[in-house]
């Protein structure tokens, strides 16, 4: 009955412009089927734009795209059949409770109303929400909002779950909550493809991840891909006389023939490093330079590193507008 | 908050797991009309929650019916009994039209809020999400008729053509409202807040409930504003509303207030539809 394909989104030169700002300027995907797939970028990069348009909600300039074989566009009945999606904003009625919502969305999916309150009051106690069932949904804590927000999408468990920025404005343990659903539910076969600004949040959860920045993806592949894109490592070192610092830096630079970028706190440092093997040799040569160093690390680069490699810009100075990307 | 008893992250993934329910089991659409009443259901439980916005659909009109039957009776009709015969019909006439905003202002909320892409996102019949609240209206509708029709008839209005009459006469109310009710959401998917809609629903609604029959005879204006007051549909409609009422129904007004609700509900049905498909 259907085409099928192993990826659950594929798409080809996606353009979305509001006026004269191209959000989406031209992106290709291929997201397989399973696991967490992160878009990853500042505000106003495009991120929920180019997710709206893969739920259906917005129609894409040019290009096309496909969920699960599925156009968009011709198919999207198709489509929202299989994929449900979790917006930024609370997607259920606050002045409704939390069973209301639940009981709303399993009748609009065509559960007989004893069935839409049986599945509704399971929701509520797996999301731990069970006490609150029969208060206003504007009465609970943010966290609790977004479980809602997450339960409303999987009354019927989507073969694909979008969640805009899933986490932002939550507190680390509600955080963590949104993880373990998120967890969850991949581990019930559903592929989620999340937006999120949080780079911790991507290396944490995320298989694969693209990397959005004014519309354009910069850089797509599994996060081991995309660190070792930019080098083997990152060395992180610490100096004990901020005064030294230039001096180590110099030393770096030259000794592992790679560029080193200064931390903000005058006593890091980073590097990055095209061969471990030097790094013993460079260690050793600051500490015949007579620069001291209180601490130092060598790891994967993290995805901040990654961002700031590929961009040119650090994530958290990108912010720019976000016109076109909130509604 | 108190916390709840925390649970550990390995319980909580069982958890969810243990809810998890394949596409492959999941019901049948729902037809077009139980997705319809989903949408009336949920406008009612609104009502139910926030009984705050019954105020204009019960203390209002009380106001209304009163105020004006006392304050212009004696100087409009020569006496307050034989005002109220002539003016009830047109204040349930005017709190019905104006009642009929709700779902515009209530479609605005919705848009503005993140609901609305949920409800995009579901494979349903669209035009659901705007039909049912409209007959959720109808709960607002019967209750401000009730409150208006029970005052008056403690006031003295007695309908010439008894309880038929006044069914047809609000029946025939009701076409018009529900036709109304497309400008409204019309406005509601274009303005960009919900406040915007009453704001421009009144602009439209007062000049038109005041420069008509509703208040005072047409013949009592100067010329050019009986122009305007006959022509005006919400002087046809009330014209066709105290006939039946009376039982000396105006075929042609009736005629005109088909007419004009057919109108209406051909211009900004689809209208209200289109806008709301292609809002991003």
């Amino acid at each position: 009955m259907a085409p099928k394909s192993d990826l659950a989104v594929e798409a080809e030169g996606l353009v979305k412009s509001f006026g004269s700002v191209r959000a989406v300027d031209g992106v290709d995907l291929a997201v397989p089927a399973g696991g967490v797939f992160a878009f990853l970028g500042p505000n106003g990069a495009g991120k929920t734009t180019t997710l709206r348009m893969l739920a259906t909600l917005l129609v894409p300039d040019e290009g096309e795209a496909r969920v699960f074989g599925f156009d968009v566009v011709a198919d999207a009945d198709a489509v929202r059949g299989r994929v449900s999606l979790t917006g930024q904003f609370a997607s259920v009625d606050e002045d409704l409770t939390g069973l209301e919502n639940l009981v709303l969305v399993a009748r609009l999916l065509g559960f007989s109303p004893s069935a839409a309150e049986a599945r509704a009051r399971s929701l509520l106690e797996a999301f731990d929400l069970g006490d609150s069932a029969s208060r206003q949904v504007k009465k609970y804590s943010g966290g609790m909002r977004r479980k809602m927000d997450i339960a409303a999408s999987i009354v019927v468990t989507p073969e694909l779950l979008f969640l805009d920025e899933p986490t932002t404005g939550l507190d680390p343990r509600s955080r963590g909550q949104v993880w373990d659903i998120v967890r969850a539910l991949v581990a019930g076969g559903t592929t989620v493809l999340l937006t999120t600004q949080y780079l911790d949040e991507a290396d944490k959860l995320a298989d694969r991840v693209a990397v959005i920045d004014q519309g354009r993806l910069v850089a797509q592949g599994s996060t081991g891909e995309l660190k070792a894109s930019i080098g083997a490592g990152v060395l992180h070192l610490r100096v004990r006389d901020p005064d030294h610092r230039a001096d180590a830096a110099d030393l770096l630079a030259r000794s592992l023939q790679a560029p080193v970028d200064l931390g903000s706190d005058l006593v890091s440092l980073s590097a990055r490093v095209p061969d471990p093997a030097r790094v013993p040799r460079a260690l050793t040569e600051l500490a015949e330079a007579g620069v001291g160093t209180s601490e130092y690390s060598l790891g994967q680069p993290s995805l901040d590193e990654v961002f700031l490699a590929l961009t040119g810009r650090p994530v958290e100075t990108s912010a720019g507008d976000d016109g076109g990307e909130s509604a | 908050m108190t916390d709840a008893p925390t649970r550990s992250p390995a319980d909580e993934v069982e958890q969810i797991l243990a809810v998890i329910l394949p596409a492959s089991e999941r019901p049948a659409r729902p037809s077009a009309m139980s997705t319809v009443w989903a949408f009336a259901w949920r406008a009612l439980l609104r009502i139910k929650h926030v009984p705050e916005q019954l105020m204009d659909v019960t203390v209002f009109p009380v106001m209304m019916l009163l105020m004006f039957t006392y304050l212009f009776g004696g100087a409009v009709a020569g006496s307050t009994a034989t005002y109220l015969q002539d003016v009830l019909p047109g204040i349930v006439v005017m709190q019905i039209t104006w009642i009929s905003m709700y779902t515009g202002h209530n479609l605005n909320r919705d848009l503005t809020g993140g609901i609305h892409d949920r409800f995009r996102s579901l494979p349903i019949w669209r035009p659901a999400t705007l039909v049912g609240p409209l007959l959720a209206d109808a709960v607002r509708y019967a209750l401000a008729t009730a409150v208006i029709m029970g005052l008056g008839l403690l006031l003295g209005f007695r309908p010439g053509a008894g309880v038929t009459g006044v069914l047809a006469g609000l029946g025939l109310l009701l076409v018009f409202s529900f036709s109304l009710s497309w400008v409204w959401t019309t406005l509601g998917v274009v303005m960009r807040a919900e406040n915007a809609v009453f704001t421009t629903g009144n602009m439209v609604m007062f000049p038109l409930t005041f420069l008509s029959n509703v208040f005072v005879p047409i013949d009592t204006m100067p010329g050019w504003l009986q122009v305007f007051a006959n022509v005006n549909p919400i002087s046809v409609l009330t014209t066709a509303v105290r006939g039946l009422f009376h039982g000396t129904p105006a075929g042609g007004a009736i005629t005109g207030v088909f007419l004009i609700s057919g109108g209406l509900l051909a211009v900004f049905g689809p209208l209200t539809m289109y806008l709301y498909r292609h809002k991003t």
